[in-house]
């Protein structure tokens, strides 16, 4: 049944990746906030398919979680929030300027990938062997001895990107200050 | 023990995708019929009763009328969106359940089968991933409909739901330190082998517990449809067989809700008190009757979530997001370091997973229990309707309403 399984791997790159990228030029072309946000968001669940291809289950867990679920859900709520979600001129970033910046970086990006396909890969080291069912612990043992340092200084920086936002969000000019209005009964 | 491969394989997982399908949706069918009976019950009414014996065939008529009504979509609200915000709330609702272990594993003549219909090694992070896009169905429902109610209703959830999944992440962190795995397999097998997680992690428990309220929007935490202040919320323009799909997304969450809590804290579909349904070869009768003990335990939950509903008072939003930033979110946080550090004193006394463990785990749990149940009945945070004012506190509160006074007074004189 080899070839069977081969076959079903092969068409679910081929549809997963389509998809990825159709999404991903129509998250660039549409102007309005929320279907692009909705594109992206499509983009990020067909590449988390591709990662539970390439037997990383946990990274497409985690991809549908962190950039599906949490992320994106911000973004869009920031979108309605500030009622954005209108189309709106002033919120279209697709002026000659940022189409000419925008297309040089996808250039780039495309000679680098190229670049590094066409390079022989570094010897990697061999994958940790998967312990029984287990796909989580490799993961945690990488990254609890190996790159401990590289994880904690992640989460100090993460931190501090949290204490900013609480420190920008918090900030008023005097001018804002209303009436001092009384505290409610239950803070 | 050997799995079933090839065309064998791809049929029983057809076979166990249609039998969970058909028992799921007939539950979320009848689950509504028992809300309206037990919300009638507790309110001293009849409920509906009329269609065939005791109203038994009342969710077939309500599929009926939903089906023929008319589908309206509102002038200004955004087509595409506003058509395809139920079916994003519908199909993560129903995809959740294929992780789900749902008893002992089958013999079957071409290989022992488990129950779940897709045994991913990442099953629970599967749950979690899956059920956190639940929350783009109501949010562009609220948004799609060009509607200041339904768009309200929608931020509301998408704050509530993202707040709250913080707290349910965080409280399964300590099944997970004893698991040592993601598989729902093993987390089952460790409370198989231990004791339920619901005594050896009880505060974990009550915190999942709250926390899958908030995410399934039911009350008291069910602000993105507060009727009395929103209309209906979020699906305030939506009619026919689209409103229809909200409400069975909302059944169907809080039935995987009810088999998650279930599996993670309840010992999934393990008969309390014997060995006899995880030991031994595999036989049909036992994964009947683990079946059954699992449905049990879901079907509990279930009229768990409807007493609730029926009992308690809506919380209102600042509330909500205290109860979850300010009590639940510091507490989890403390209680993994207490759970890490117990087990690894447990490890480093040399206590083994038998009667000493289970009992320092619950004895901890029991004095975390004791000491934030004192702590949140201070008439504080959460208040308890029938809290005892403090004299000082009585006073603090005459003054801000005194001071209120004054402001509408200055204010209204200014006009």
């Amino acid at each position: 049944m080899t070839w069977t399984a081969a076959g079903v791997q092969l068409a679910h790159f081929w549809i997963f990746g389509a998809i990825a990228i159709a999404s991903a030029l129509l998250f660039v072309t549409r102007r309005s906030p929320v279907a692009a946000a909705l594109w992206l968001v499509n983009t990020m669940f067909c590449l988390a398919a591709l990662y539970v291809l390439l037997e990383a289950p946990f990274v497409g867990a985690v991809q549908v979680l962190v950039y599906a679920g949490a992320i994106m859900v911000v973004f869009l709520f920031v979108v309605m929030l500030l009622n954005l979600g209108r189309d709106d001129a002033r919120l279209d970033l697709r002026e000659p300027g940022v189409r000419g910046a925008a297309l040089l970086v996808g250039l780039l990006l495309a000679v680098e990938l190229v670049v590094a396909s066409r390079t022989p890969a570094e010897a990697t080291a061999p994958l940790p062997a998967a312990e029984g069912t287990n796909v989580v612990a490799p993961v945690a043992r990488a990254l609890f001895t190996e790159h401990l340092v590289a994880f904690e200084v992640t989460s100090v920086l993460l931190l501090a990107a949290i204490v900013g936002a609480v420190a920008l969000a918090r900030r008023e000019s005097p001018a804002s200050r209303g009436p001092a209005v009384p505290e409610g009964p239950a803070a | 023990m050997s799995e079933p491969t090839g065309l064998a394989w791809v049929a029983l997982s057809f076979a166990k995708l249609l039998a969970i399908f058909v028992v799921y949706l007939g539950t979320v069918a009848y689950t509504t019929l028992a809300e309206r009976r037990i919300s009638a019950w507790i309110q001293d009414r009849h409920g509906p009763n009329r269609v065939g014996p005791q109203g038994l065939f009342q969710p077939i008529a309500d599929g009926i009328k939903n089906l023929l009504k008319e589908e309206t979509i509102p002038g200004s609200a955004s087509p595409w969106l506003f058509v395809l915000a139920p079916a994003l709330a519908f199909v993560p609702a129903f995809v959740t359940w294929a992780v789900i272990p749902w008893g002992a594993p089958l013999p079957t003549p071409w290989g022992t089968i488990s129950l779940a219909v897709a045994d991913l090694p990442v099953g629970f992070l599967f749950i979690l991933a899956i059920s956190s896009l639940g929350v783009y169905g109501i949010t562009l429902a609220g948004w799609s409909s060009n509607n200041k109610y339904s768009l309200l209703g929608g931020l509301r959830s998408s704050a509530q739901m993202v707040s709250y999944e913080i707290a349910m992440g965080l409280s399964t962190i300590p099944v997970l330190l004893l698991a040592g795995n993601v598989a729902m397999g093993d987390i089952v097998a460790q409370q198989q082998a231990t004791s339920w997680n619901a005594v050896l992690l009880s505060v974990a428990f009550l915190t999942f517990l709250v926390s899958a309220f908030a995410e399934t929007n039911r009350l008291p935490f069910d602000l993105p449809e507060a009727e009395s202040e929103l209309v209906a919320g979020y699906h305030t323009e939506y009619s026919a067989m689209k409103y229809s799909m909200f409400m069975i997304a909302e059944y169907a969450n809080m039935m995987t809700a009810g088999a998650f809590i279930s599996t993670l804290f309840l010992g999934g579909w393990d008969i309390p008190f014997t060995t006899w349904d995880s030991t031994g070869a595999p036989s049909a009768l036992k994964s009947a009757a683990t079946f059954a003990m699992l449905y049990a335990k879901t079907l509990f939950w279930l009229f768990f979530f409807i007493w609730v509903r029926w009992t308690l008072p809506r919380f209102r939003y600042d509330q909500l997001m205290a109860l979850g930033w300010r009590v639940l979110l510091p507490l989890l946080l403390a209680y993994i370091v207490l759970i890490a550090s117990v087990l690894l004193a447990l490890d480093a006394v040399g206590i083994g997973r038998g009667g000493a463990y289970v009992a320092t785990l619950f004895g901890v749990n029991v004095a975390v229990v004791a000491v934030v149940a004192f702590w949140l009945d201070r008439g504080r945070l959460v208040s308890p309707a029938a809290s005892r004012l403090q004299v000082q506190e009585l006073e603090r509160l005459r003054q801000v309403a005194a001071r209120r006074a004054a402001i509408a007074a200055a204010g209204s004189r200014g006009t």
